[in-house]
């Protein structure tokens, strides 16, 4: 589903330029789960924005469901991660002044969805995620697990076929950390494709493929068959 | 995005920062209060003085002797100038659309009756002065007499005269010495006050032909024509030039219609609201520097949401659309306070001050509001396109 060829990144910084990517070819297939992991720097952040259509690789090509999607214009690439992709970030990225409700309905609304049914699709991910009786709060007035719970809501709201995790457990205690993965790994079993970026290898290695980075580059893949 | 979403999403933004909105919405505000003030105050003026000019009534045309121009050269014989009389009243008297002609000439003389003197206003009018000039005759009426020669001695006289020299006492009948002359009182006139300075009730009406006796003037001063009101001045103003020139040989007296005479005014008056209103307007200005500041600040505050909308598929143009609403909706709010508070104000004023003509223009109010919605589209542009170009990875890491 997800193809990378040869695709490069390098930024300039000053007059010089950067490589942050170098000759990635990888391809996810729907419900595989992929650990991407390295020291800070290797490039793994970079690699899940280019998946995430959030940066555009320097060379190389990217096909999203056979299509080639580097070819996009910045409209059209908005409607593919609206349609296609989920993101889960460390800091939860959660709209303050809107309620739970709201944030988990703002991807549907941006993408212009009918009320009837944004509400009704809310309504079930509320109940899915045991945010039954929180879905009126305010994001300061829920804890951290909580918080993720509703930016897992919110990436899956639009039904996507790739979600992608940056440190999703960065921000919480060790105990939430494992409820909000097995909520994720959850989805895995649903088909959908979870791309997951971290610096922690206990973390990344409940993934089926670990792939490690090094400066700009894939070293190895590990393919485990175990999921807790 | 759907309409309703977008005003959910802009008033979210608008009602978590309460204060902020308020005082930046208050900018907004005083400005358009400002602009309904003033233009509310310039049209009321420019009402006041219309009414003060067209009180007498408007569709009439005055004939005077005499041309205004300048033209170099020695004129010789022909630079006399006929008088206006008494027989080109009546000719002009005779023209299609015409109702009434009024004579007139004024004067000062001195009144007395019964050992009280003094001295005052002498007009002398025709005998359908009243019906012309929306004067009304309070007891009594005006005289009957043609507007000639023949005419006897009758005067109406005014409220101030009959109050100083009657004392209350019912005047119809009696006789006033005018200039030495006996006239008999067959009218009291209504009070009108001051038009303009000129105390309309401290006056004696007498007819045109003895008052040009009295002050020993060939012609009159002018004649005022009252024409149809469904007719307009120009084909009037054409007929009665076409006649006088007719009567005279040449153009030698100068038409002024009542109408004409308005129009100037008022065109001159509408300058002067819009004049006043420009000037509330610098206020209107200050408000968008206070909308631009404070949605260039939320663009920084909110540069990691920006970052997430466009992570959860929002595209540029969404982005530029949620902060120029949010734009547009402060100083939209703004302006309806405004205009709340402007008509309140200019509303207290007119009842503190009733002499204070005050009229709030509705062309003026709504024109403000728009004023106020574009200047928070102008104001909100730069920053919501700068909110739009954020690139999407470097705005979701900023804290």
């Amino acid at each position: 589903m997800i193809e990378l060829n040869q695709v490069s990144r390098s930024f300039t910084v000053g007059d010089q330029q950067v490589a942050a990517l170098r000759g990635i070819d990888l391809s996810i297939a729907a419900g595989d789960y992929v650990s991407i992991m390295g020291p800070s720097g290797s490039g793994k952040s970079t690699l899940l924005n280019l998946i995430g259509l959030l940066d555009r690789p320097s060379s190389g090509t990217y096909k999203l469901d056979g299509g080639n999607v580097t070819a996009l214009d910045d409209v059209q690439q908005a409607r593919v991660r609206s349609e296609k992709i989920g993101f889960v970030f460390q800091s939860f990225h959660l709209v303050p002044r809107l309620t739970a409700a709201m944030n988990i309905e703002l991807p549907m609304i941006l993408a212009g969805v009918d009320p009837a049914e944004r509400k009704e699709r809310v309504a079930k991910l509320v109940e899915n995620y045991g945010l039954k009786d929180r879905a009126d709060h305010r994001p300061d007035q829920l804890s951290g697990g909580q918080r993720q719970r509703v930016a897992i809501a919110r990436a899956t709201s639009m039904n996507p076929a790739v979600l992608l995790a940056d440190e999703p457990t960065g921000n919480l205690d060790q105990t939430t950390g494992k409820e909000v993965m097995a909520l994720l790994e959850q989805l895995v079993e649903r088909k959908v494709a979870l791309v997951l970026v971290t610096h922690d290898p206990v973390l990344g290695g409940r993934a089926h493929r670990q792939i490690h980075m090094v400066d700009g580059e894939i070293v190895s893949e590990n393919k485990a068959t175990g999921v807790s | 995005m759907l309409f309703p979403d977008l005003v959910k999403l802009t008033s979210s933004s608008f009602l978590s920062s309460r204060m902020r909105s308020f005082l930046t919405g208050l900018g907004i505000a005083i400005g358009i209060a400002a602009v309904i003030l003033l233009t509310s105050i310039g049209e009321g003026l420019h009402q006041f003085m219309l009414a003060e000019f067209s009180q007498f009534g408007t569709n009439i045309i005055s004939v005077q002797p005499g041309k205004t121009q300048v033209q170099g050269g020695n004129v010789g014989i022909f630079g006399s100038v006929r008088q206006v009389t008494l027989e080109d009243a009546d000719a002009l008297r005779r023209l299609p659309y015409v109702e009434y002609v009024i004579p007139g000439i004024a004067g000062n003389a001195e009144v007395r009756y019964e050992g009280r003197t003094r001295r005052t206003m002498v007009l002398g009018e025709g005998r359908d002065f009243s019906k012309a000039f929306t004067m009304k005759v309070q007891s009594g009426s005006f005289w009957t007499d043609a507007d000639n020669e023949q005419a006897r001695a009758q005067a109406v006289i005014g409220s101030k005269i009959q109050q100083e020299l009657y004392a209350g006492e019912n005047p119809l009948g009696s006789y006033l010495r005018i200039g030495g002359q006996r006239y008999r009182v067959v009218g009291v006139m209504e009070s009108k006050g001051q038009i303009l300075g000129m105390d309309m009730d401290d006056t004696v009406f007498i007819p045109a032909a003895r008052a040009m006796e009295l002050f020993n003037r060939p012609g009159l001063m002018e004649v005022n024509v009252s024409y149809r009101a469904d007719v307009p001045a120009d084909t009037v103003i054409g007929i009665i030039k076409e006649r006088m020139i007719e009567r005279h040989g040449r153009e030698d007296f100068t038409i002024i219609s009542q109408e004409q005479a308005l129009e100037v005014l008022s065109s001159v008056l509408n300058i002067l609201t819009f004049a006043v209103g420009a000037l509330g307007g610098i206020s209107l200005l200050v408000g968008a520097v206070g909308i631009l500041t404070i949605m260039t600040m939320a663009v920084t505050e909110r540069t990691s949401e920006i970052g997430l909308l466009r992570a959860l598929g929002s595209q540029r143009r969404q982005v530029m659309i949620l902060f120029l609403g949010e734009a547009m909706l402060l100083s939209a709010l703004g302006g309806f306070a405004g205009l709340a508070l402007g008509v309140g104000i200019s509303q207290g004023l007119h009842l503190l001050f009733p002499a204070l003509p005050v009229h709030t223009p509705w062309l003026y109010a709504v024109l403000a509001e728009l004023t106020a919605i574009s200047i928070g589209l102008a104001a909100g542009v730069a920053p919501a396109m700068r909110a739009a170009r954020l690139d999407p990875v470097e705005a979701l890491h900023a804290e």
